[in-house]
């Protein structure tokens, strides 16, 4: 996963200790609500979120009843003790940018999930952030796709989301974060805080199937934050984001996979026995 | 492997936040010998081999060193000696040094990069097997001593293997840690033990940090502990601060309060010889004396008490001759004289003795009456001119002359040939008939010029510029290189360049006759010199010629030169007439500084003959395009990047600045409006007087004294009303036209550039904050370049009078207290003539009149801009500081003037010039028999004016 050229001996590691393309270290658990139709937990290192999927059940509201296809609802919210620096959020949802995640939520799960398969329904996916240590976004997109999995909707394929930072420190000897200045995968609260750019990618990883290269992919959301991003640096940001996309996704798959033979298959088979 | 930190913070409002952070643990981190086995690292990485340490007779094998935080700030100079190698640097220390020393750890960080040194950095913090927790109660401190032992306990256990023997030593001037490390049973060793068990040491003894050094007289202490209120005024209240400290202080009450005092301090050399400590010297009596006295004029007075930051640097200077043959402790005297004399130890005192040398500062006790410190290195013989020359580039932070080899690596290959392809990209005007007019002896010409005729009447006027940024391009070390240097400095017998000089004398420079690259900047002006249209293209030009100014001067005058180049400098020359006048009557003002050339001689390159420089009317004209193409760029780029263009503003001053100036002309009857530029321009036109024709000249000095500098900016950093230059009075303005020995001109090339679509941009030359601090580094650079540039001058002037006693004529710039502050003209050189001399015992006195700011001395008074005669020969008694004395010829006081050196010429001069002040002395005659009319008419006279 690293490229051994690229690191210095001393910038090479980033401040936590990984190198410029490790992600953190991700957990996942499904399926930890009974009441909810599907439900997820992801851990990216001490980024924590919650999701939750209900329906497709009938819409709430008047417009989508007569839809040809499914809407879907998302609710974004971050808790008020979410924040690793200890301060407490005013308010969990409805401010400014939980408003703005819950729209970016909404068009990256729209993107997977097969709604015409469900016209005049909805769907409603909640996230909850628990804790946040950078790359929230990203991981709020990761819970949600496997609540859906975990709600047994159909989706075309993973929607992934991941990271990428340009921690330019503003020194005049850059010899040292040369290769961080090329952009780091899953950024912490400290990368995300320091001055450069911040670009969440959700993407749908190898959806092109006949071109097998390395980080191909459907972009399906992107979005930065911080300082201004010269249009030049924009091509090396997107392959490194959908490298750490495919990265995750291997991850995911791997956990669903788990989660369905460890927990699933034996019941089944233990009904089909009797 | 993972774990994770939790440390907790405190905001500034008093609340207590937990952090938590992940610490990732890796098994993929080496070790950095060649010789080991066990790590797969690649071989950039090994750094560590068993070859070329030095032998010490401590250590019986080959050995590499793991230091401690404390060897490496304190003795970073020993460190910095190529003769220490194999050293690994655990990132333990690493981080510690960063925090403590930003200083140091740039140094360190230049070793490390050597790959000659082999120093290797060890990341134990992300080692799986170095790592440590902070035990319960553990200090910081104690937990890193800790990291540092365990670190080199992995590293004993780690090269144990097969038959290879290296010894991992611990350096450390840490007690403790000493003792614990051999608890361990870890090879450790002292920072002194090590040095002196190294094979020709002696001259790292010298540079041996003296922290530990300890008197060993018991002997009283002379400055109270820090936070102990005393008041004692001098010394003793500055408590070993040194300029530059960040230091607490406590203010004191009202009734010890004094005030700044008028008097110019001689040098203190007799008082402070001696090391005695209770010895204030006799100049610092008087101002204690005198300040206490004074009551109306206290301000705040307060003494420190405690210092935060120390900003030690490194500092020139020479030895005080010891009066012990063969003592190895000495005092040191800076050549900057805010800076206390410093304790060294050598054991060369012989030979340094003559030499220049640079100290550092280690540390301060209370006891010690000099702060002590170590020789890092000698430049060369005091009175050298080389020397002399390396001293002022070292204090004014001016970088080395010479260029890195990786520099150099992104120079053009010779030859250098134009190819078919710049000429496509690039707008052909070799037709035309360029010329440059540059100073003589000039090499790098950076500007070229242009004017024809156009059919419809109006002329085609260029203004062509190297094009440097061709050749440099963003981001490579040549690059980084000049943005750090941002600025050629000019000495008078030599220039430090911003770009190698392949570069600057050949390839960029627009010489006469070759094509070169250029970046055009062409008008259509109409013959009311109005710019009808502007464009900028980058081209291919031949220069016809470089001229000098005196050259085309002649060229413009003689009237049978019809050639191409005599008929576009006319045109020119006519247009620069038209652009100046209307400059002018916007409100520019026209400043003036004494500029004086040296005539060096060519073979030992000492000055031969010194004489201000001529101004013709070519310079003018020169200047007059320039200014019109930077603005014309600087428009342009801020059009196209409101908010990252690099300009250049030059701020009002505020009106209290002008109040010397107001004040010494209101003495000679004038009125200097200072309202606005437009005015104070005005005002100081008509300033003249007939009998004084320099007047006018002294009070343009004057007036350039009150401004502020000119300063660099980014335009998204500053309100547009902000970007005005004051002494041009124009709105906006940038440098373009010398990209040869400026920086800033760099970045607004490749601005232009861009505007135009000849070049792309890239990520920093649009970043606003890293721009901001690539001003801050130019505005910087600038200023050290101007001041070293002005050294340079008063070196020369010295070395032009040794051995030379000279009578000449020079104004009276200021009146002080106790002395005349007097201008020569001739020599462009300002001195000071003191009037009343502690040490010699005349009768005569001065009595000073602070309202008018005058001197009198029985029947003579001196005025500021009184014209009068001096003899100046060079004191050389102090070696450090070698100053010009001025003595007073004329107006003759007997018991206090010299004779003249030659009586003839002195009455020549005097015939017209002394005049004045002998028609003033009746004057005065007249005035004191009636005292009290004196007011009355003088209230009258400033009416009439």
């Amino acid at each position: 996963m690293t490229d051994p050229d690229q690191e210095d001996s001393q910038g090479g590691l980033r401040s936590d200790g990984r190198r410029a393309l490790e992600l953190r270290q991700i957990r996942l658990r499904m399926g930890v609500f009974g009441q909810a139709d599907g439900s997820a937990y992801i851990e990216h290192g001490n980024t924590k979120v919650l999701a939750a999927v209900y329906g497709p059940h009938q819409p709430k509201s008047n417009i989508s009843r007569n839809s040809t296809k499914a809407f879907v609802n998302c609710q974004y919210s971050m808790a008020v003790f979410s924040f690793t620096s200890g301060e407490r959020k005013r308010r969990p949802r409805g401010d400014w940018k939980s408003q703005e995640r819950s729209a970016q939520l909404r068009h990256a799960m729209e993107a997977i999930i097969h709604l015409e398969l469900y016209p005049r329904s909805q769907i409603d996916i909640f996230v909850e952030v628990l804790q946040v240590d950078g790359s929230d976004y990203c991981a709020s997109v990761n819970a949600s796709t496997l609540a859906l999995i975990d709600a047994g909707i159909p989706i075309k394929n993973y929607a992934v989301g991941c990271t990428v930072s340009l921690i330019n420190k503003l020194t005049t000897e850059e010899e040292e974060d040369k290769t961080l200045a090329t952009g780091v995968l899953d950024a912490n609260f400290v990368e995300e805080c320091s001055p450069g750019v911040t670009l969440s990618v959700v993407a749908l990883p190898e959806t092109n199937n006949e071109v097998e290269v390395d980080g191909s992919g459907l972009i399906v959301v992107a979005h930065g934050a911080g300082q201004r991003l010269h249009l030049s640096r924009l091509e090396a940001l997107k392959k490194r984001a959908l490298q750490g996309c495919q990265d995750i996704k291997e991850i995911l798959d791997g956990g669903v996979r788990h989660h369905l033979t460890a927990n699933l298959l034996p019941s089944f088979l233990h009904n089909s026995l009797e | 492997m993972l774990t994770t930190k939790v440390f907790f913070r405190k905001t500034k409002g008093g609340n207590i936040f937990k952090t938590v952070r992940e610490h990732y643990l890796r098994d993929d981190i080496y070790c950095g010998f060649k010789a080991c086995k066990k790590c797969k690292a690649r071989s950039r990485d090994l750094v560590l081999d068993e070859e070329d340490t030095v032998k010490s007779s401590l250590i019986p094998l080959s050995y590499v060193l793991i230091l401690d935080t404390n060897i490496i700030l304190d003795q970073i100079d020993i460190l910095e000696e190529d003769v220490i190698t194999n050293v690994i640097i655990l990132q333990t220390v690493l981080e510690e040094i960063r925090h403590r020393s930003s200083n140091v750890y740039k140094k360190l960080k230049n070793i490390i990069k050597d790959s000659k040194r082999k120093f290797f950095v060890f990341i134990n913090e992300h080692h799986r097997e170095t790592y440590i927790e902070r035990e319960p109660g553990e200090k910081i401190n104690d937990r890193n001593d800790r990291a540092i032992r365990v670190a080199v306990k992995w590293y004993n256990n780690h090269l144990s293997f097969d038959d290879y023997n290296i010894k991992v030593v611990l350096l450390t001037d840490d007690v403790e840690n000493r003792t614990r490390a051999a608890e361990d049973g870890l090879f450790v060793l002292s920072m002194e033990d090590y040095i002196t068990s190294l094979e020709n040491s002696s001259f790292l003894l010298d540079k041996l940090s003296k922290h530990s050094y300890t008197l060993d007289i018991q002997s009283q202490e002379l400055f109270p502990c820090h936070l102990t209120p005393i008041f004692v005024q001098g010394r003793t209240n500055l408590n070993r601060a040194v300029d530059g400290d960040i230091v607490a202080i406590e203010i004191l009450p009202d009734s010890q309060w004094s005030a700044p005092s008028e008097i110019v301090l001689q040098d203190e050399e007799n008082a402070d010889d001696a090391d005695d400590a209770d010895d204030v010297s006799e100049n610092e009596k008087v101002l204690a004396k005198t300040s206490l006295l004074k009551t109306k004029e206290k301000i705040p007075t307060g003494k420190i008490v405690g210092i935060i930051r120390r900003k030690w640097r490194q500092y020139c200077g020479i030895l005080q001759p010891s009066p012990i043959k063969g003592n190895v402790r000495h005092l040191f005297v800076p050549a900057e004289r805010k800076i206390p004399k410093i304790r060294i130890e050598t054991r060369q005192a012989e030979i340094l003795s003559k030499q220049r040398i640079i100290v550092a500062l280690d540390s301060w006790p209370r006891n010690s009456r000099y702060p002590l410190g170590h020789f890092v290195r000698a430049l060369g013989n005091i009175g050298d001119k080389e020397t002399e020359n390396e001293v002022l580039l070292l204090e004014h932070d001016v970088p080395p002359s010479h260029f890195s080899d990786a520099v150099l690596s992104f120079l053009p290959k010779l030859p250098w040939v134009i190819t078919e392809m710049d000429i496509a990209q690039r707008e052909d005007l070799r037709h035309l008939d360029i010329c440059s007019v540059d100073p003589p002896g000039c090499t790098d010409i950076d500007d070229a010029l242009h004017c024809r005729n156009l059919p419809n009447g109006n002329f085609d006027v260029g203004v062509h510029i190297a094009d440097v940024s061709h050749f440099i391009r963003p981001g490579t070390a040549l690059d980084k290189e000049a943005a750090s240097r941002a600025t050629t400095v000019y000495l008078v017998d030599k220039r430090i360049d911003m770009v190698p000089e392949l570069l600057s004398s050949n390839l960029c420079s627009l010489r006469g006759g070759e094509e070169r690259f250029a970046f055009s900047c062409i008008w259509e002006i109409d013959s009311d010199a109005n710019i009808v249209n502007t464009r900028f293209c980058k081209s291919i030009i031949r220069s016809r010629r470089a001229m000098t100014y005196e050259e085309a001067q002649l060229k413009i005058d003689d009237a049978t030169q019809q050639d191409a180049i005599a008929q576009s400098l006319r045109g020119l020359n006519q247009i620069a007439k038209q652009l100046k006048k209307r400059r002018l009557q916007n409100g520019a003002l026209t400043l003036a500084s004494p500029e004086i050339r040296f005539q060096v001689d060519s073979e030992t390159h000492d000055p031969i003959d010194v004489e201000a420089k001529k101004l013709r009317e070519t310079n003018s004209m020169v200047e007059e395009f320039m200014l019109l193409a930077n603005i014309s760029v600087a428009e342009r780029i801020l059009k196209e990047f409101p908010e990252c263009a690099m300009l250049r503003r030059h701020p009002e001053p505020p009106q209290s600045n002008f109040e010397p100036l107001i004040k010494a002309a209101k003495n000679q009857g004038f009125i200097i409006n200072t309202n606005t530029g437009k005015e104070l321009a005005q005002s100081l036109e008509e300033s003249k007087k007939e009998s004084n024709p320099y007047f006018n000249t002294m009070l343009k000095i004057l007036a350039t004294r009150c401004m502020l500098q000119a300063v660099y900016f980014i335009s998204g950093m500053h309100q547009p009303e902000e970007f005005k230059h004051y002494g041009l009075a124009c709105p906006i303005y940038t440098h373009f036209t010398s990209p040869i020995r400026r920086y800033a001109d760099i970045i607004v090339h490749r601005l232009l550039a861009v505007c135009i679509g000849a070049d792309a941009t890239y990520p920093q030359l649009l970043d606003k904050k890293n721009n901001h601090l690539l001003c801050q580094n130019l505005n910087y650079r600038n200023r050290m370049a101007q001041y070293a540039g002005r050294a340079s001058v008063a070196l020369h002037t010295h070395l032009f009078f040794r051995d030379k006693v000279q009578d000449e004529e020079g104004y009276i710039l200021f009146v002080r207290k106790n002395a005349l502050q007097v201008l020569i003209p001739k020599y462009g050189l300002e001195g000071i003539l003191y009037l009343s001399n502690s040490t010699s015992s005349n009768s005569i006195t001065f009595t000073y009149n602070s309202e008018d700011q005058s001197q009198t001395c029985g029947n003579i008074v001196f005025r500021a801009f009184d014209p009068i005669i001096v003899q100046m020969s060079l004191d050389r008694s102090n070696i450090q500081h070698e100053k010009l004395i001025f003595k007073l010829v004329k107006p003759e006081i007997p018991d206090f003037s010299v004779p003249p050196l030659n009586k003839e010429t002195v009455n020549i001069i005097e015939g017209d010039s002394i005049k004045e002040t002998l028609k003033r002395k009746a004057e005065i005659q007249q005035e004191s028999i009636n005292i009290h009319n004196k007011k009355a008419g003088k209230k009258k006279k400033k009416k009439k004016n």
